[in-house]
């Protein structure tokens, strides 16, 4: 090897060198993005947070009527209002969380396993691309579908005039309610749940399915015990996607749920399902031009942290509960 | 003692040999497979009325008219009238502005992590850090591109008046976008990129080329439908996003630029996309139109079809391409 090939293998491993210190520098940037979506994001919600206490998360108020107070304050600047007690958002939002992510789930995990398993294969062609499309559909346009076909059925038929005219002091029932966010959310976080339950059963090793199946047991229960139970991980994982999802969609559950900030009541029998109910994301898309009002700017911001540090637990919990199954080789 | 097996009364010589009877299923798996197949067909009906909800509702209100005019406000009565010609430019501008920003990232970071992937902590930050980015609501995002966008620093990509940035632009929504599609690009670029089996790489470093070399001109090549599915899927999602085009994008149904250089000012400026137009145009919005936004709910799931056609033969196209190991 002559002196000039030398020094060109020391000119490209240089190289290659810089390439990966540039790609690794990138990668640092967008990791410090993130952390610093954190910081200021925390770093604005503090004022609101540090002037309510622990009684942010707490009930007893009419947020509207805080959201008001703090809106007419911020005119003044002299003594801004910071009062606020977030419990009927965040008991919308988990209302409406728990019961989309509870039905979705319970119904995608039958349909990932008929169309893995049982579905007849020109129906399973057919039921591949749907499933993609519909996860890809546009929140917006779910919310189209809500507000002109589920919020007119349910305001029409579902609610009877007798049980308006019983709340009629308090809220009007007119159809925009929990329910409809519910079932609206249910049908857009579905299909994203399908596609990644399908592709863990898919990925299950064939031999396994075929030991349990020349073992003579019948393939409903060898899928049911073997195929569910070894895409457990994928489970967890496309759980926490549309969880997410659902935790962080504002601007469709904003257009079905209603535009006040009720706290469905259990108390109050079926009605509860037809209430009116307004989340945390849904509640910052509906003030987003009063940022200029510095109490509520900070308060806006204060959910957002509440939305973000969800969020951030949702995937440390997604995270933690593979763990366990680490250990049987599954694959994650 | 029996050593000799006495003979098993089998079938009698010629008779046809039947398989074992399994036995019959028991009612809970019958009930299960009666579920599954219940809740399958329901997906179905479901996924089939969406669709021809839409196509019915787009046949009748889609006019050619609508794709070139602009939305206009009549002063007099306060209608909304026009088309979408702007919100239709609007879409296609911010998301070719977001994907030209999430995909090279995206490509970087993937391939950083599947190539190089040292020290292992900063990998294992960084992924986690993508799948946080994944989970984080887009609405948050939008806040946190007022913070940053507002900031006197980052000025020069909005509107500013007397030394108050204004924040929302083009610019500022694309940015903030394009976290939304940098998740499905990385995880579908470093996807394919680990599907290329070693000897490939090392077949590469055998004939003296160096690992970026390898990278860019062997990994890259070869991974490109994973390219291309993670891309068109960021994109899909990128034109699907509606809160962060609601807080960033001005709220203006046509462009308003901020200058007087062509295109520069309009990405400085505000403007709409379908999704916004869909939204304010609900009964639930300001226009409250619905036949306007029931023409653009349809022309927008027209684009994401497009795209998910797009991504389907890209998959083919891969699956196409295999690996002998």
């Amino acid at each position: 090897m002559d002196e000039d090939d030398l020094l060109e293998a020391e000119a490209t491993t240089d190289s290659d060198r810089r390439a990966e210190l540039m790609l690794g520098a990138l990668v640092c940037l967008v990791v410090a993005l993130l952390l610093g979506m954190f910081a200021f994001v925390i770093y604005q919600a503090w004022p609101s947070f540090s002037h309510n206490g622990l009684s942010w998360f707490g009930g007893g108020g009419n947020v509207d009527s805080e959201i008001q107070a703090m809106f007419n304050s911020g005119a003044s600047l002299a003594r801004p209002v910071y009062a606020f007690h977030g419990w009927p958002l965040i008991w919308g939002s988990i209302l409406l969380v728990g019961g989309a992510v509870t039905i979705a789930f319970v119904c995608s995990l039958f349909v990932a396993v008929f169309v893995v398993e049982f579905a007849p294969d020109p129906l399973r062609r057919v039921l591949e691309p749907v499933i993609r499309l519909l996860a890809s559909v546009p929140s917006v346009i779910y919310g189209l579908v809500g507000v002109f076909v589920l919020v007119p059925f349910i305001g029409n038929h579902v609610i009877s005039s007798g049980s308006k005219a019983s709340v009629s002091g308090i809220i009007t029932l007119n159809g925009y309610s929990l329910l409809a966010g519910v079932l609206i959310l249910t049908v857009m976080i579905a299909p994203v749940m399908v596609a990644v339950f399908s592709d863990g059963l898919r990925a299950v090793p064939k031999g396994w399915i075929e030991a349990s199946l020349g073992l003579g047991i019948n393939k409903w229960r060898t899928v049911w015990k073997i195929g569910v139970r070894a895409a457990r991980p994928t489970l967890i994982a496309g759980t926490v996607l549309a969880t997410a999802r659902a935790l962080g969609e504002a601007v469709m559950v904003g257009m079905v749920c209603g535009v006040v900030s009720f706290a469905p009541n259990p108390v109050d029998g079926w009605i509860f399902f037809v209430e009116p109910t307004r989340p945390l994301a849904a509640t910052i898309i509906a003030f987003i031009d009063d940022l200029s009002s510095p109490p509520m700017r900070h308060t806006l911001y204060a959910i957002a942290a509440v939305l973000l540090l969800s969020a951030a637990l949702l995937s440390f919990g997604g995270w933690a509960a593979k763990q366990p199954m680490k250990r049987y080789g599954l694959r994650t | 003692m029996s050593a000799i097996e006495l003979p098993v009364p089998g079938p009698a010589p010629g008779a046809r040999i039947r398989p074992p009877e399994s036995p019959p299923w028991r009612l809970r798996d019958r009930l299960g497979l009666g579920l599954a197949w219940l809740l399958g067909l329901l997906f179905c009906a479901v996924a089939v009325a969406i669709v021809l909800y839409f196509l019915v509702q787009g046949i009748k209100y889609v006019r050619p008219e609508l794709f070139v005019t602009n939305p206009s406000v009549n002063a007099s009565t306060s209608v909304a009238t026009g088309g979408f010609l702007d919100p239709l430019l609007g879409t296609l501008l911010v998301t070719a502005l977001a994907m030209s920003i999430a995909l090279p990232v995206g490509i970087a970071v993937a391939v950083w992590l599947s190539e190089y992937g040292r020290p292992a902590a900063l990998a294992r930050i960084a992924e986690s850090s993508i799948e946080m980015i994944a989970g984080t609501p887009s609405i948050v995002l939008a806040l946190f591109g007022v913070l940053l966008f507002e900031s006197p620093a980052l000025g020069f990509l909005s509107r500013m008046s007397g030394g108050v940035v204004y924040g929302r632009s083009f610019f500022a929504g694309a940015a903030m976008l394009s976290l939304v599609g940098l998740p499905l690009v990385v995880t579908n670029v470093r996807a394919g990129l680990q599907a290329i089996p070693n000897h490939v790489r090392e077949a590469s470093y055998a004939l003296g080329k160096t690992k970026i070399a390898t990278t860019r001109r062997v990994l890259l090549p070869a991974a490109r439908p994973s390219v291309l599915t993670g891309a068109m899927l960021g994109a899909g999602r990128v034109i699907g996003d509606t809160a962060i085009i609601v807080v960033l994008l001005g709220g203006t149904l046509t462009f308003n630029s901020a200058g007087s250089v062509p295109l520069l000012s309009t990405l400085q400026g505000t403007g709409a996309t379908l999704t916004y137009y869909v939204f304010y145009n609900a009964p639930t919005g300001e226009g409250n139109q619905p036949g306007k936004a029931y023409a653009a709910a349809f022309v927008l799931l027209a684009i994401v079809l497009a795209l998910n056609v797009g991504v389907d033969v890209a998959t083919r196209r891969s699956r196409r391409l295999r690996w002998s190991s």
